[in-house]
């Protein structure tokens, strides 16, 4: 029953006023960021990071994480109505909710998503609960090479589950790793790679970082081909779903959220992959295969659930390990490290109040998202209609005020328009930006603890493969990279991924 | 013979490659150790050695032209710059002339990066985002942000 008790604790924490608020805040705020294109949950958390400063820890991370979660819910609705999809992993959603939008269905079919996001939320949500105690205690066994292997394990897969290049991402994750180094050494204190500047002896700004290659870089590749936007659906007519379209909901659903809630446990991205792998089931799954593409209701259920399941369980490595699955699970890394507390196995033990408050919280703010999207529907989309030129240098504006607020440090604004243009290259080569900055998040950690494993071993690189653990961390990172690399594989990612562009 | 194309998959190799061989160079200037005592130099070094050897690859690629590569297309010339002037403007100027001013001028420029927005409506976006942010950040969050600076004297 400790389980119930820490729930209990999670509502108490998760339930007072103030933590309501910047929970719907946050939901809010993600929704928003779903729905329009061009802007995504990354770039937001890491703008209104510096704003959480002043706010309790849990409030703040209440809020980051409802950012998040909420921006799944928003980026089904701009693929269903303009086919444009706020959000990667909202991409095939748009094949058939789009398509049920131009036969006037668009109503059922936001139905649908919010429902199965509502209820993959919640379930995942607990999965979550279950799922971090042990996991937790698993993890306070882990020595340096555990970790070490770990972190490893983590960037490999979010090559492997990235589209494009490998190699390109491989080099992507290692450009990261060496931006991680810049700074003082944290053995010897030595600084490097500063050029002397003193701002650079903590470390290229981890704002600045996420807003120049996420934001900037975005909104440089969006000015290459200003395209204006047009809404397909101006007024959303009918919301109840028939009693044959439940029928039919109902099994993509729950095979979703078992799906999603699995898939979402694996480091980079595991929410895109859930939905792209939901949509390929239910459509193998459906006796109506060849409605799949025009407009079937299971390819709106099934994946939206899955992403959604998913967006959450993605907790799982950031609150049991430190580790984190996502660009947005790194700055939330960033928000725990500002306030003070080291991200890790530790958080349940030393702050229980935090660790349940925020999970509770997950189960709150899905909830508020439902009620957010159903009437409010005709809000967002008269969301849509903000023209991009008026939003961009309104993410600018927001970015400048944000980053320098950290440390009224003129230095982090010019390392925006510095890395802006690094990332805008790098994208305009085809190198994915969420590689890059998940090296360089875990760059220092890495080398930690392979410092330390080595100091610990006594120079002798064995460790990573006698230990058990380690090893088999190791084992699944080799498979990963050599099964994405395999010609047969390769096609058939490329055809999954293909439906994204 | 055909002319030697710059293809995206050369242009990247390159570029890591020589993010490589910048790294590895610097770090070289620090205390290597030993694999039991690293120093600071050990790690980058490696990591330069492993980002060399990627781009090599993918430069090599480059010459079997793979199915994804294609010419690097346009780049917004316009927009860049403005955008990148408008962010160095304001980290140069936010503190001397204070928020509106320098949250003006940088809007003004970012917005005049569209080729959609005429100036009148940039002028009319930078007024709206300058009063946006005011009312959010300074009076709304209470940041401590000087609205004007001391290079003006009012």
């Amino acid at each position: 029953m400790d389980l119930l008790a820490n729930l209990g604790l999670g509502f108490d924490v998760a339930l007072t006023p103030v933590n309501v608020l910047y929970c719907f805040v946050g939901v809010l705020l993600g929704t928003l960021v779903g729905v329009l294109p061009g802007i995504g949950p990354t770039g937001t958390v890491a703008i209104l990071l510096p704003i959480t400063f002043t706010l309790e820890p849990v409030t703040a991370l209440i809020m980051l994480a409802g950012i998040y979660y909420g921006a799944q819910y928003g980026g089904s609705t701009s693929a269903i109505l303009i086919n444009l999809p706020g959000e990667s992993s909202s991409a095939v959603t748009a094949i058939d909710g789009h398509q049920m939008a131009r036969q006037g269905r668009a109503g059922q079919a936001l139905v649908t998503a919010a429902v199965g996001s509502f209820f993959a939320g919640s379930v995942a949500t607990l999965v979550l609960a279950v799922a971090a105690p042990p996991l937790t205690r698993i993890a306070l066994q882990f020595g340096s090479a555990e970790y070490f292997s770990l972190i490893v394990l983590g960037l490999v897969a979010s090559v492997a589950l990235a589209h494009g290049s490998i190699i390109k991402a491989l080099a992507m994750i290692v450009l990261g790793l060496l931006f991680g180094m810049v700074g003082q050494d944290l053995y010897s204190g030595q600084p490097r790679f500063t050029f002397g500047y003193f701002e650079l002896y903590s470390g290229i700004n981890f704002v600045s970082m996420a807003v120049g290659v996420f934001g900037v870089a975005e909104i440089l590749r969006n000015l290459e081909d200003e395209a204006t936007r047009s809404v397909l659906v101006k007024k959303i007519e009918r919301l109840w779903l028939s009693k044959e379209d439940i029928r039919r909901i109902i099994m993509p659903i729950l095979r979703a959220t078992g799906l999603g809630s699995a898939l979402g446990i694996l480091p980079g991205g595991g929410h895109v992959l859930a939905s792209f792998a939901s949509y390929s089931l239910e459509k193998k799954l459906s006796r109506n295969e060849a409605e799949f593409g025009k407009g079937a209701i299971e390819g709106v259920a099934g994946p939206e659930s899955a992403n959604n399941a998913a967006a959450q369980t993605s907790f799982i490595p950031l609150m049991t390990l430190g580790i984190p699955a996502h660009p947005v699970m790194a700055l939330i890394i960033g928000a725990f490290i500002i306030h003070g507390i080291t991200p890790g196995p530790n958080v349940i033990r030393d702050e229980p109040a935090l660790f349940w408050g925020v999970i509770v919280s997950m189960w709150v703010g899905n909830l508020l998202l439902l009620i957010l999207n159903l009437p409010l529907v005709g809000l967002w989309v008269r969301m849509l209609t903000i023209p991009y030129r008026v939003l961009f240098p309104a993410i600018i504006t927001f970015a400048c005020i944000g980053t320098y607020s950290i440390g009224s440090n003129a230095f982090d604004i010019y390392a925006i328009a510095l890395l802006g243009l690094v990332g805008y290259v790098l994208v305009k080569l085809d190198c994915e930006p969420a590689p890059l900055l998940l090296g360089f998040v875990l760059g220092p950690l890495l080398e930690e603890h392979l410092r330390r494993a080595m100091i610990i071993s006594r120079g002798d690189p064995m460790t990573f493969i006698e230990r058990p653990i380690s090893a088999a961390l190791l084992a699944v990172a080799v498979i990963a990279i050599v099964l994405s690399l395999m010609p047969a594989i390769r096609r058939k990612r490329e055809e999954v991924f293909v439906e994204e562009d | 013979m055909k002319p030697l194309k710059i293809s995206k998959d050369l242009l990247a190799g390159l570029i890591f490659i020589g993010f490589g061989l910048a790294f590895g160079y610097a770090s070289l200037n620090y205390q290597i150790g030993t694999a039991f005592r690293m120093g600071p130099g050990y790690f980058p070094l490696v990591l330069s050695g492993i980002i060399i050897f990627l781009g090599v690859i993918i430069l090599l690629q480059s010459f079997a032209t793979s199915a994804e590569d294609g010419p690097i297309g346009r780049v917004p010339w316009r927009g860049l710059i403005l955008v990148m002037v408008a962010l160095v403007f304001f980290g140069f100027t936010v503190r001397g002339l204070g928020l509106l001013p320098s949250l003006f001028v940088s809007s003004f420029m970012s917005a005049s990066a569209s080729r959609q927005t005429s100036l009148a409506g940039a002028f009319l976006i930078a007024a709206l985002l300058t009063a946006i942010s005011l009312l959010i950040f300074v009076w709304g969050l209470g940041m401590p942000l000087r609205v004007f600076g001391p290079w003006l004297n009012f």
